[in-house]
Formats: structure tokens, C-alpha cells, sequence
């Protein structure tokens, strides 16, 4: 049977409502298994603003409709699957970001950043991501436990990775540590959080423009050089690159971080033997990243032709949520989806970087610092354990990258 | 086994690179090239891999 959202009973039950809450933690949301079960291309309704979405949760399904051409990333369009408030002024004046462009925009300038994240590239990059990961690790052993790793490790770790990598000078890490941490600190007021993105939007900008004088060894200044045969982007469109970078590479990883950290201590035999053999570490890696999947819903698009997936029709203009976090748990690809197994043969499949032409940019670096990071605690804190109860601590629910909001750990 | 690539469609997200480093390498501008169009018949599972998980379905295998 074919049926599209506007076939759809009025008297129907009412939509489910997206996004829905990680009951436990370590799996997905408990809907997810029946969605994929009885209703694999199925409809919500925003929780943010009530406007219905398909939601895909099938990984064939997810990897479908993410490589197709006739979805696009643009924010701007109607019908796009909105998970936060945006007021329509606002939007209208939104600069894109290569995340939300579409063809042939966003080809050009994903081709201007892909040389510098190849895998050699980030190969290159791992004595000094280690260097980074010492220095703080350094710093806690100093300090002595109970520390919180988000703060100490977690935070720190990914941010001076991107100050390197964009070019953010010596004398300013510190800075820029402080309002990028403020931006993913949720206890923050509005006042003090809308005073860190201020102060961050305007660094970035005087950064961008101190590279346009006195160009460095950096990503930002060699994106300015290619611009200049190029000609793909103007200094806001550079600016928000360079936030970009930031936004994408930030949270996410210091959430993996802190969530990989507390996922192996309540799984002492496969720490064990991750710390006996590091070899393990890469497929370990990509198992935490699969069982997360802390990006579920980052993977939104908007139809702009009709597309069959499954039995359903999406029609042109439709929102999609295609959700990472329920293809990494669909048992015909992962048997026993919800168990952590740092053996599992077929861990890469995991979705969670997303699939197709915006797949992750940084995913290469983000494993290098994954591993770095679980790697060095293992080896240099073998006594490191959970300084708080498993039901005090508070997961990010309600935000978009999921996550953990402070890990006491001691040792 | 034979290897080929449509360039033109590569993202240059690397997996092929990282999973199969004898038969893939990425160019100075981050787009695959293929080192080895006839690799070794026992890196035909991590070949297979990287035609799987390539995320722009830029990569092929003949026979
Ligand atoms: C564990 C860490 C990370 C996770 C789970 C993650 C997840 C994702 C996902 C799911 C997408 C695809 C979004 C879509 O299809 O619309 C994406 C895209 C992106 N990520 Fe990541 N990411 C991580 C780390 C990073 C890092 C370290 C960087 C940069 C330094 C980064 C930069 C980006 C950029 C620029 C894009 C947009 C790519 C494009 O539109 O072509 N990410 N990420
Ligand atoms: S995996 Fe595919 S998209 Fe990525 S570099 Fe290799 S060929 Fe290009």
C-alpha cells in the first residue's frame, strides 16, 4: 500500500511527538523498535512546534533517503523538520552553513575543506591531539580526583583541537575555551550564554579577518588562499565556516568523550581487555559511536521531489528525520542491537557521522581524539571509576546531540 | 578483483582510505585514488567494506 502524509485520516489517532526521551541512557528510545518493526517510514508530530515529520528508522531506509538527490539539507525551506524555535525574521537572514546547503553549493565548499581532513592528514594530527590529551591528563592527576570529566577532559580535549586546527593563536586559547565551553553550559542564563556566542561570533570574525591580513599555517588562512582563485565564499561565508567547525565538532565529541568514558567503566571486562590489548581500540571506537548515535535527529532533510521509501511515499516538501540512532540499533544489520560489544564485526556500519554527500567532515578526526582520549585514561588512570550513584547523573534529553552533563570520576 | 571510482561523486570523507590504506589514498585535494586497481585477492573484504560504506556510492568492484 502507497500512502503519503496528506492520505492520512483528519480522525487518526494523534502523532507521536518527536523527539522521544532515551528512557535508559544506554539505548535507543524505547518506540524506536516497534517503529522499525511495524511502521519503518512513519509519522510524528514536532514537539517544538506541532508540525508533522516523517521519522525513517530503518538503516537501509536512513542510508536511502540520505544518499538521494531529491532531499536537501535548506533550513529555509518550508516543511523542513524544525527541532528548535527560530522566529521567521530570523531565519530569513540565517548566512547557511555548508551543513544546510544543497548541490552545487555545498559541493564547492565541502571541496574547499576536504583536503584538510583526509585520513593522513589526520593521521599527522595524532602526535599533537596526544600532546593535548596528556597535558590535561596531566592536570587532573595534579589536581587529584574527584574531578568532572566534561570539564577537565571532555570540553578542553576537542576545543583546543579546533583552536589548532582553525588557527586560533597561543595567547588566545584560553578565551576561546571559556566561550565555547559557556556555549554547551546549559546553567548558564540567557543573559550570560547570549554574552558567550556574542563574544565568540565577534572573535571569529576579528580571527577571519587578522587571516585576510597575515595569513598563518592554518585551515582558515588556506581556505582564504583557495578563495581567492575559487571565489566560493565572502568573509561572513568564511565566519561561519569557521563556527561551524566549532558547533559540529565540539559538543559532539566531548559528549562521546564523556559518554564512551562512563559506558566502559560500567563494562569493566571489555575495559579490561581494551587496556591488555590497545589494538582493539579503533572497533571499540566505532561500537560507542554506534551505541550512542548522539546525533539521532542531526540527520534532517527536506523532500523536494516525491520519493518512495519502504511502502510510503514522502511527498515534495515533506520534512524527514532520518534517524541514526535507530538505524545503529536495526537488528538486521546490528544482532542484539542494544548489548556494547567492542568485538562486533559489523560496528562501522553505525550511521551515527550520517551517510552521503554531508556525511561527517570530521569524522576521521574525531576518532583519532576518541581514541586518544579512552586510550590514554586507560593506560594512565587504570584505577579511574565513577565518583558519583549511575542515578545522579543527568543525560542530555531534550537537547540535539545527546550527552551527559557532568561525570565526578575518581581514581 | 578490479577497483574503479566516478572521482566526480567522491566527498572525500576518507573511509575508503582508513579501511583499506593499500588500495585507496586520497589526493592533495581530499579525493580518492585508487593505488592498486588490481589489489591482492585477501584485501577483497576490506575492499568489499569500502564499497559499502562509502557514502557517496563512488567506489566499484568487477569480478
Ligand atoms: C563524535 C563526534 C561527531 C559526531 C557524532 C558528528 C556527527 C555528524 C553528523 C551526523 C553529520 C551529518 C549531518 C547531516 O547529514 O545533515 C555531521 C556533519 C558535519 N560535521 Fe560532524 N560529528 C562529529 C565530529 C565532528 C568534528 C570533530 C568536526 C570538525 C572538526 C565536525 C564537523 C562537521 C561538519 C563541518 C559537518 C557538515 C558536513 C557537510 O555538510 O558536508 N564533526 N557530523
Ligand atoms: S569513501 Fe567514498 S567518498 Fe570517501 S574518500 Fe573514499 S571514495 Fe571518496
Amino acid at each position: 500500500m502507497t500512502q503519503s502524509a496528506d492520505a492520512v485520516p483528519e480522525a487518526g489517532p494523534p502523532l507521536p511527538q518527536f523527539p522521544m526521551r532515551r528512557t535508559c541512557p544506554f539505548s535507543e528510545p524505547r518506540e524506536y523498535a516497534a517503529m522499525r518493526a511495524e511502521d519503518p517510514v512513519s509519522r510524528a508530530a514536532l514537539k517544538v512546534n506541532g508540525k508533522p515529520t516523517w521519522l525513517v528508522t530503518r538503516h537501509e531506509h536512513v542510508r536511502q533517503v540520505l544518499g538521494d538527490g531529491r532531499v536537501s539539507s535548506n533550513l529555509k525551506l518550508p516543511g523542513y523538520p524544525h527541532q528548535f524555535h527560530i522566529p521567521e525574521e530570523m531565519l530569513a537572514q540565517v548566512r547557511l552553513m555548508m551543513l544546510n546547503m544543497d548541490p552545487p553549493e555545498h559541493s564547492a565548499h565541502r571541496r574547499m575543506l576536504i583536503p584538510e581532513f583526509t585520513a593522513r592528514r589526520v593521521r599527522e594530527m595524532r602526535p599533537r591531539i596526544q600532546e593535548i590529551v596528556d597535558e590535561r591528563v596531566d592536570a587532573m592527576l595534579a589536581a587529584g580526583g574527584p574531578v568532572d570529566l566534561v570539564t577537565a577532559l571532555a570540553l578542553p580535549v576537542p576545543s583546543l583541537v579546533i583552536c589548532e586546527l582553525l588557527g586560533v593563536p597561543y595567547e588566545d586559547h584560553a578565551r576561546f575555551e571559556e566561550w565555547s565551553a559557556a556555549m554547551m553550559n546549559h546553567e548558564l542564563s540567557p543573559a550570560e550564554y547570549g554574552a558567550a556566542v556574542q563574544a565568540l561570533d565577534m572573535y571569529l570574525d576579528k580571527l577571519v579577518t587578522l587571516k585576510e591580513k597575515e595569513p598563518g599555517d592554518d585551515l582558515i588562512s588556506r581556505f582564504l588562499e583557495k578563495n581567492r582563485t575559487e571565489q566560493v565564499a565572502d568573509h561572513v561565508d568564511v565566519v561561519t565556516m569557521a563556527r561551524l567547525m566549532l558547533v559540529g565538532g565540539h559538543e559532539t565529541t566531548a559528549n562521546m568523550i564523556a559518554l564512551g568514558v562512563l559506558a566502559l567503566l560500567r563494562h569493566p571486562e571489555q575495559l579490561a581487555e581494551l587496556r591488555a590489548d590497545p589494538a582493539l581500540l579503533p572497533n571499540a571506537v566505532e561500537e560507542l559511536l554506534r551505541v550512542f548515535s548522539i546525533s539521532d535527529s542531526g540527520t534532517a532533510r527536506v523532500a523536494v521531489a516525491d520519493i518512495e521509501v519502504g511502502d510510503v511515499t514522502i511527498r515534495a516538501g515533506e520534512g524527514i528525520l532520518a534517524l541514526n540512532n535507530a538505524a545503529d540499533h536495526d537488528e538486521s544489520v546490528f544482532p542484539d542491537p542494544g548489548t556494547l560489544d567492542i568485538h562486533r564485526k559489523e560496528a562501522r556500519s553505525h550511521l551515527a557521522f550520517g551517510y552521503g554527500i554531508h556525511q561527517c567532515i570530521g569524522a576521521n578526526l574525531a576518532r583519532v581524539e576518541l581514541e586518544a582520549v579512552y586510550g590514554t585514561l586507560l593506560r594512565r588512570i587504570p584505577g579511574l571509576r565513577l565518583a558519583a550513584e549511575p542515578d545522579e547523573l543527568r543525560f542530555k534529553d531534550d537537547a540535539m546531540v545527546y550527552g551527559v552533563y557532568a561525570l565526578p570520576v575518581t581514581w | 578483483m578490479r577497483v574503479s571510482t566516478d572521482r566526480d561523486r567522491c566527498v572525500g570523507s576518507g573511509q575508503c582510505a582508513l579501511l583499506s590504506p593499500e588500495v585507496f589514498d586520497q589526493d592533495a585535494d581530499g579525493l580518492v585514488v585508487v593505488l592498486r586497481e588490481s589489489p591482492a585477492e585477501e584485501l577483497r573484504g576490506e575492499v568489499l567494506q569500502a564499497v559499502d560504506l562509502c557514502p557517496s556510492r563512488t567506489i566499484r568492484v568487477h569480478d
